[in-house]
């Protein structure tokens, strides 16, 4: 088990949300797409300058930029 | 030369005729942005409404009317939303018209590919109003992702109920209107089946909204904010 941000999920690997520590308004807009703590979230593709990074999220497909991410940690089992 | 039907955009021309009174229900169509509710409206009402999602392009609401058997519904197409407890302005509009606006009955509006999303803002309409009906759209899409969606028990689960369409095929949006058309006359109730918190929750509500003679929503809504 390994906590990191989301920034750093490699592609294709699913993790499990574990907190949201951005501001009050990013962190409302967050929860309402569905990222609660637990949501499986897979990073699926790459921008081609690495941002924004587009996140498989109950099924459906959400682009996030990296500085909002920094700021979402998630646990990967091993 | 002369005023033709294009433009004079004869279509308003013609709503206008209709009084306001001479309407028997008021119908709310919410959802997601995206989901196809303008599709649902434009096919009932007969408008062509156009509604894209970009900021400032859907700021308000759009009205039209539509007759099913011997009642006439004016129909509201409200700004898709993710939740009522956002910041933004077209959300902000969506959630005055539901909370305020007073729709004898509000569609909401759903993506049957990703259901799961919407129902956070069902289940929010249904902290506010009874009278819900849910419209699964978009199925002609999530079969083609293989998606089955089980409508009786979707229904059992929430409460209200469900019906399935492909908003782009008009035939399926029959069922739409029977279901608009009985829970507005009163042959089908909903009831829509609320969150229950945890019992600490639920007193702390229960005395606010004693106190305060304020929505359950309301008080929600900022606790909400208190707590982010």
């Amino acid at each position: 088990m390994k906590i990191l941000t989301l920034d750093k999920l490699p592609l294709n690997i699913t993790a499990k949300i574990y907190s949201l520590n951005c501001d009050d308004i990013l962190r409302r807009r967050l929860l309402d797409l569905g990222l609660i703590d637990g949501t499986k979230i897979t990073p699926i593709f790459n921008s081609p300058f690495g941002d924004p990074i587009a996140y498989k999220i109950r099924s459906s497909t959400i682009a996030l930029r990296k500085d909002d991410v920094k700021n979402i940690t998630c646990i990967i089992t091993l | 030369m002369g005023f033709t039907n294009s433009t004079t955009d004869f279509i308003e021309y013609k709503n206008s005729f209709v009084k306001k009174n001479e309407y028997d229900f008021t119908i709310a169509l919410a959802g997601n942005p995206n989901v196809g509710k303008s599709t649902v409206f434009n096919t009932l009402t007969g408008m062509h409404q156009h509604t894209g999602n970009w900021p400032g392009k859907t700021v308000s609401t759009a009205s039209g009317f539509c007759k099913y058997k011997d009642k006439n519904f004016l129909l509201v197409d409200i700004p898709g939303t993710y939740s009522l407890m956002s910041n933004s302005e077209e959300e902000e509009i969506a959630r005055d018209y539901i909370c305020f606006g007073n729709p004898t009955l509000t569609v909401v509006v759903v993506d049957a590919t990703c259901l799961e999303r919407n129902l956070n803002l069902v289940y929010q309409i249904f902290e506010i109003t009874k009278n819900v009906i849910v419209c699964v759209n978009l199925l002609d899409e999530a079969e083609k992702k293989g998606i089955k969606i089980n409508f009786k028990q979707l229904s059992e689960e929430l409460g209200v109920p469900v019906v399935g369409t492909t908003a782009s095929k008009p035939k399926t949006l029959k069922k739409l209107l029977d279901t608009i058309y009985n829970v507005c006359t009163g042959s089908i109730t909903s009831n829509p089946k609320k969150v229950i918190y945890s019992s600490v929750i639920e007193n702390c509500l229960d005395s606010l909204e004693e106190k305060l003679n304020y929505s359950r929503l309301f008080i929600k809504m900022d606790l909400f904010k208190i707590n982010r």
